[in-house]
């Protein structure tokens, strides 16, 4: 038994304020004022906050197929160190995910780690080999247990085949998780499209090319009764589209990451290729978008895309970098610091995005703290302020634009079905 | 006069963006200096005596790769051309691998031509010897911009106020990148034309303005500069055809009457004659394009001894 | 306490005479009578070759000699360029002749370690091969480091490596004058 004392628990899903939490096997037994239970281990959380263990609705596992730039172990410790209590593992890795054999491989791998792993929660292919051609065997890889359907980083490009996704879909109430990208019209493109890309000449990636996109799903979910969720928001227009969308009462959701909220294409003059990522840092304008539509609801979570390069491929020219960065351990500092510190949404309001919002979105039971959930709970010093730097992050890979800036907040400790899993 | 000293501290010309205008005066100054040099019986001063240069070319361009080896070897400095056939670059070699050996051989300066933007930058990262971007993708050509920016100070004895027109593909151009920071650095009216498809995003934010008919864009110019247009841009749907190319943009006599009448031509070269550029322009009375080749060498003569002769490595 | 002090070596009109005795001498050495048709007078910038320019006046108004007049620039063939703090202006060299089997007269300013003349005549023979190279100075300061000494030298004084030589032309200084600042 765990029982976590004094702390101020920020629980939009439940009840909040200074209580005590108490933790009988895996699940939430108590949630109170003054919990006495003299065979509990107490863990005093004065000054501390201590809210749902955070869900991380996209990231990126190597494993299988790039076990050296991360093991599923140091995926696990990288969210942990972060808060996260349940990641949602996109489908490229190698082979992809959109057989039974694989979701059941990355499950059984998460249950070999004797220190206990996060909840990994993995996100099957819309298409065979994510090629946008044929539907894989989506019920097979429902009850092999996928959470949601979605081709990653390539964009079903054929309508036809996206519609019959939608549609057959439906019948196991799996949302359709869409990275938004029209693959022409980025073709080329490893950057924003706009004044920093017509200085540097890199080829760019227009907003269009994701808005397009956002749109055509929009239609095909509202056409079909299919649930779309957008991942990684990153434009004005789509925050307007999306805005528009959940007018209509289409079933639709989004996400936003960290640093589609905090870094700007400014920053790719250095030709850092640490700041290479899909879709890629745009504007302040988008930025100043993404927050409204962040605290209007709009967006509903933040995710991470943790994507884990080596320095080795990192190492290279900027048309060449692979796309994308590591984020798992960083977000939770990072939306603490930038985004409820400066205002643009309450603390409450960051946690849910990253707890019961996810949790609805995916159908999860979780993201709430209350009896008979599971016990997870992350516990963080929203005080605490440290600087990122390459020792931070659990794996090797430590591809961050974010090394070197200093944050406030850090995970003090994480707890996963009633076991401390990390502490700081 | 003469005790106008200014440093030039820098250890790498990466591009004209970084420069400010004095500096590019400093090193036109500096190359009307060197420019003689090459008409002397012996053309070859010790300025640059036991420095190494290194020609490290990943694009095929014999032009600008002759003219900094010329450059380097009428400063005495020796020098190692590296072409991208010949070297471990085809052998999956990083970039940054190849610099770190090529710094491990203590060489003084390293000139690199790049397909990709920025591997200028990641090379002068990694090397402690100097760098010299001769082309990095679409980015930045800086010693082409000087040259040409040396040839219009040469002919018109000024660049302030100027009307430069620059047409053709400014989309994928580094030249045309270069003069725009250049030239508006220096105060000339800088003008872009080319079909939209052509124009990059947002090219009025880079201080030009920007024209889809060469009939609009060369009255009362100064200097007109075409752009090499590569051959396969019509299969990515860039234009239709290289026939409609010539009918809408060659730089032909009877669009050249628009100009001044001591309007300068300019091409950075190789010319595609009949198509950006009509041949009796290119061999005309305004053209430039050969003094553009002389006056190259002086401009790279004074670039690599401004970062070179007064530095210990 | 030492104060600086400024000694006039040679006032506006110490300069033109000692000019005018450096081009008889110039004359005199070269055998005026033919017309001194196969010499040349090279100034090394910038104050040699105010100097040269004025010696070629007077062998044209005293000896009606037309000398080719030419002009060095040094700085490409200095051996401290590595030491100095600034860069100096690289400017051009103007050698409008051929001067292969002439007698060049060499004209500098101020002669003091030697190593800007090694330069020129480095320079010089890059343009040809001359009969001969003879040296003028306005002064010889001594304290030289290779050895070469001038043919002609206008004024020989004693000096020390942290006294200042300073010669003023009128072209570039706006009046005439040697002078020396003792720290």
């Amino acid at each position: 038994m765990i029982l976590i004392k004094n702390g101020r628990v920020v629980n939009p899903g439940g009840k909040e304020g200074k209580l005590d939490i108490l933790i009988k096997d895996d699940k939430i037994a108590a949630v109170g004022k003054n919990i006495r239970e003299k065979n509990a281990r107490v863990i005093d959380a004065k000054g501390k906050t201590v809210a749902p263990g955070l869900i991380d609705m996209h990231c990126h596992l190597r494993e299988p197929g790039r076990e050296d730039e991360e093991t599923i172990a140091q995926t696990s410790l990288a969210a942990l160190k972060g808060g996260f209590t349940s990641i949602c593992c996109m489908p490229n890795t190698n082979p992809p995910i959109d057989s039974p054999g694989t979701v059941k491989y990355i499950l059984e791998k998460a249950k070999e780690n004797r220190g206990g792993t996060v909840r990994i929660f993995p996100v099957g292919a819309i298409t065979k080999g994510r090629k946008g051609e044929e539907l894989a065997e989506i019920s097979e890889l429902k009850d092999a247990g996928v959470v949601a359907l979605s081709d990653d980083g390539d964009s079903v490009m054929n309508a036809l085949v996206m519609r019959r996704a939608f549609e057959y879909a439906k019948m196991f109430s799996l949302p359709i998780m869409s990275h938004c990208q029209d693959k022409q019209l980025s073709r080329n493109g490893v950057m924003n499209e706009g004044y920093n890309s017509t200085v540097l000449g890199i080829t760019g990636m227009p907003a269009e090319a994701e808005e397009v996109i956002v749109y055509r799903d929009i239609s095909l979910a509202a056409m079909t009764g299919g649930a779309l969720h957008i991942s990684h928001s990153s434009t004005r227009g789509t925050v307007e589209i999306l805005k528009q969308a959940k007018r209509k009462k289409v079933n639709v959701s989004a996400e936003v990451t960290p640093h589609h909220l905090i870094l700007t294409d400014d920053l790719v003059r250095g030709f850092d290729t640490s700041t290479k990522v899909n879709p890629p840092l745009r504007t302040r304008d988008d930025i100043s978008a993404l927050r409204k539509g962040l605290r209007d609801g709009t967006i509903d979570a933040i995710a991470t895309d943790h994507a884990p390069h080596s320095q080795e491929e990192k190492d290279d020219d900027y048309r060449s970098a692979p796309f994308g960065m590591v984020g798992l351990e960083t977000c939770l500092a990072l939306i603490l610091t930038e985004i409820v510190g400066e205002g643009v949404i309450t603390l409450k309001s960051a946690v849910a995005k990253m707890t019961v919002n996810p949790a609805r979105i995916l159908g999860l039971k979780k993201g709430v703290i209350a009896p008979d959930q599971d016990a997870d709970v992350v516990i963080f010093d929203t005080g605490a302020e440290w600087t990122i730097a390459p020792a931070d992050f659990a794996g090797p890979c430590k591809n961050s634009p974010f090394i070197g800036r200093t944050v406030r907040g850090r995970v003090v400790t994480t707890i996963v079905g009633g076991r401390v899993l990390y502490s700081l | 006069m003469n005790s106008k000293k200014i440093v030039f501290k820098r250890k790498d010309l990466l591009g004209i963006e970084e420069l400010s205008r004095e500096e590019i005066e400093l090193i036109l100054d500096t190359a009307r200096g060197f420019k003689e040099v090459s008409i002397r019986p012996i053309k070859k001063v010790p300025a640059l005596r036991g420095k190494t240069v290194v020609n490290l070319f990943y694009e095929p361009s014999t032009r600008t790769r002759i003219s900094f080896e010329l450059a380097s070897k009428r400063l005495s400095a020796d020098v190692i051309n590296i072409a991208s056939s010949a070297s471990s670059v085809v052998k999956g070699e990083s970039l940054t691998d190849t610099a770190r050996n090529i710094q491990a051989m203590e060489v003084d300066a390293v000139v690199v031509r790049h397909p990709v933007e920025g591997a200028a930058f990641l090379l002068s990262r990694v090397l402690k010897a100097s760098l010299v971007n001769a082309g990095d993708g679409s980015h930045e050509h800086p010693t082409q911009a000087l040259l040409d920016m040396f040839t219009i100070r040469e002919k018109k004895k000024k660049i302030e106020g100027l009307n430069v027109v620059i047409i053709g593909d400014i989309l994928h151009s580094r030249v045309a990148r270069s003069n725009i920071w250049g030239l508006t650095k220096m105060g000339a009216v800088v003008k872009v034309v080319g079909p939209p498809t052509l124009i990059p995003p947002r090219a009025q934010d880079l201080k030009v303005q920007v024209f889809y008919r060469p009939e609009e864009a060369f009255i009362d110019a100064d200097v007109i500069m075409g752009l090499r247009i590569q051959l396969e841009r019509q299969t990515s749907n860039f234009f239709p055809s290289i026939h409609e190319y010539v009918k809408d943009f060659c730089i032909t006599p009877e669009r050249l009457k628009l100009a001044k009448s001591d309007c300068l031509v300019m091409h950075p070269g190789p010319i595609n004659r009949g198509i950006e550029i009509s041949s009796s322009v290119a061999d005309g009375a305004c053209s430039v394009i050969l003094e553009q080749v002389t006056n190259g060498i002086a401009v790279r003569m004074a670039v690599l001894y401004l970062l070179l002769a007064q530095k210990q490595i | 306490m030492k104060t600086n002090k400024t000694q006039v070596i040679l006032d506006k009109n110490g300069v033109s005479k000692t000019i005018a005795r450096i081009c008889d001498e110039i004359a005199q050495r070269n055998s005026a009578k033919n017309g001194l048709k196969d010499l040349a007078i090279v100034g090394i910038r910038m104050r040699g070759a105010h100097i040269a320019d004025r010696i070629a006046v007077l062998l044209k108004s005293k000896y009606k000699a037309e000398v080719p007049l030419g002009i060095l620039d040094i700085t490409l063939y200095r051996d401290d360029l590595t030491t100095i703090s600034a860069q100096p202006i690289v400017r051009s060299t103007e050698i409008g002749f051929d001067l292969t089997d002439r007698k060049i007269v060499l004209v500098d300013d101020v002669l003091y370690t030697g190593r800007t003349i090694r330069a020129a005549m480095d320079e010089l023979v890059d343009f040809g091969r001359p009969r001969n190279i003879q040296l003028a100075v306005l002064v010889d300061r001594g304290l030289r480091e290779l050895p070469i000494q001038a043919d002609y030298s206008g004024v020989s004084i004693s000096t020390t490596h942290r006294q200042i030589v300073e010669v003023r032309m009128k072209e570039s200084d706006g009046r005439d004058e040697v002078v020396v600042n003792s720290p």
